[in-house]
């Protein structure tokens, strides 16, 4: 029977749950970095037993932690990210020039078929990619250095690379996020970028249909057809054909369409999930009632899904990480609150329950489908 | 023989001990002290120092016979009660609370 590994970082260390393929019974391990955030715990396709975590504090800074036996045990890697050549400056919140200066790893995308090869998403937003397991890392500097780099500002959360979509090959980048900078898409592995924003609208921007500027929360795709991708912005849900080459909004009849996650269903492309939270400055479930919203229609119509979930009183947020699906029949969805609770449904969302509740500060939820 | 005593955050990355000693013949200046730390435990690379500065990270200090030396010559002689292992080489975090 298939079983599952949820990994989960929180504001003070990571879990990781795991359960067979029914997902009733947990069991649950950690905290492992106890006292750390960890921002992301991810696996390597090419190697579900290897994983890497992002473990950082304001005092310490960054380590990098991986594990080659599935969570059981870690050893600090590589965590010098340095910046190629002169890194220039980007927006300060208050349009001033800041030099881009290493704070933190937002994302890991480990590669689907070499897994010694990971990518990472970092603040100040920028790409890097290791070859030796993360052992050491390289910048993609093409990215932050193509010509609207200077341009970019910080989102609240801090200026950061939180996304990575690969190839369909599952072996190189070619569309990143960026907050409050935008999507951007490369067709060379990684080397040269362009900005892919065309068709968003953010009313927050001087020119609302600016080339940059936009805070893309998430970006979501089905790997059987790359070319559709799903977005989270800062408001709006958006939806391109084209690979980023477009964007058309598809938010329909959410209560809000205001939000951090967006995934796609593991096993139906035009299936998709959001979580709508009431606003950008109340960052919790409209009427604090939490309910997770499908698609099967690719967008636009939109249904609650709320059985199981809190439908009072329920003011935590999830962030933009923190949902994922896992790959069983029916699929499974699993997504974590800023209230320590992380939930699961095993019938596609149709019910939910806790797994765990009273956990730190949920910043991100993956899961792997294990044999 | 130099003594450090490390915050409990960075006990995990230099093998889980409170205090930590050195090898034989390192410089008695914190550069040379947290040099050597590293150099002993790699994992703490990046932790105490900020990497691109080599700078003391702005929540850390140093104490060294009772005397905060965070802001002193990275590279000036640390008092001989560290130098001879009396004392401990202390790095601790800014409290934290509310």
């Amino acid at each position: 029977m298939s079983r599952v590994r949820v990994l989960v970082g929180t504001a003070k260390g990571a879990f990781i749950l795991s359960a067979d393929g029914a997902r009733r019974d947990w069991s649950v391990a950690g905290p492992h970095f106890g006292g750390w955030e960890v921002y992301h715990v991810k696996g390597s396709p090419a190697d579900p037993e290897r994983l890497y975590a992002s473990q950082s504090k304001g005092w310490f800074g960054q380590v990098i932690q991986r594990s080659d036996d599935g969570g059981a045990t870690w050893e600090p890697i590589g965590n010098q990210f340095t910046y190629e050549g002169t890194p220039g400056t980007h927006q300060f919140y208050d349009g001033t020039p800041r030099p881009w200066s290493f704070t933190r790893v937002w994302h890991f995308e480990p590669a689907h078929t070499d897994a010694d090869v990971v990518f990472a998403g970092v603040e100040d937003a920028a790409l890097f990619r290791s070859d030796d397991a993360g052992a050491t890392w390289r910048e993609l500097s093409g990215l932050r250095e193509q010509d609207t780099g200077a341009a970019w500002s910080p989102g609240a959360g801090g200026m950061c690379l939180h996304t990575i979509l690969l190839d369909p090959a599952g072996a190189a980048p070619q569309l990143v996020a960026v907050s409050a900078a935008g999507v951007f898409r490369s067709d060379d592995g990684g080397g040269a970028w362009r900005p892919a924003n065309h068709g968003l609208h953010s009313e927050y921007l001087p020119s609302p249909d600016a080339e940059v500027g936009h805070c893309v929360h998430h970006l979501a795709v089905h790997p059987d057809r790359p070319q559709v991708i799903f977005m989270q912005k800062h408001w709006d849900v958006m939806r391109s054909d084209d690979g980023g080459g477009s964007w058309r909004e598809v938010s329909g009849d959410l209560p809000s369409d205001f939000g951090f996650v967006v995934e796609v269903h593991a096993h139906e492309p035009d299936t998709v999930y959001v979580i709508p939270i009431t606003s950008d400055s109340e960052h919790y479930p409209p009427g604090g009632c939490l309910r997770v919203y499908r698609s099967r229609s690719g967008g636009n119509e939109w249904e609650p899904l709320g059985s199981g979930l809190p439908q009072r009183d329920c003011y935590v947020n999830v962030l933009r990480d923190a949902l994922a699906l896992d790959r069983l029949e029916p699929c499974g969805l699993y997504f974590g609150t800023t209230g320590g609770t992380v939930y699961t449904s095993a019938d596609e969302g149709a019910s939910w329950r806790p797994i765990l509740a009273n956990l730190p500060r949920v910043l991100s939820v993956e899961v792997q489908t294990l044999p | 023989m130099i003594r450090v005593v490390l915050p409990a955050q960075l006990r995990a990355l230099a093998c889980g001990g409170a205090e930590v000693v050195l090898p034989d013949g390192v410089e008695a200046t914190q550069r040379g002290v947290i040099d050597s730390l590293e150099a002993t435990y790699p994992a703490l690379r990046g932790t105490i120092r900020d990497p691109q500065t080599g700078r003391r990270r702005p929540f850390l200090r140093f104490y060294a016979d009772e005397a905060d030396v965070s802001h002193e010559d990275p590279d000036g002689p640390l008092p001989p009660a560290i130098a001879s292992g009396r004392e401990p080489f202390i790095v601790l975090g800014a409290i934290a609370g509310g």
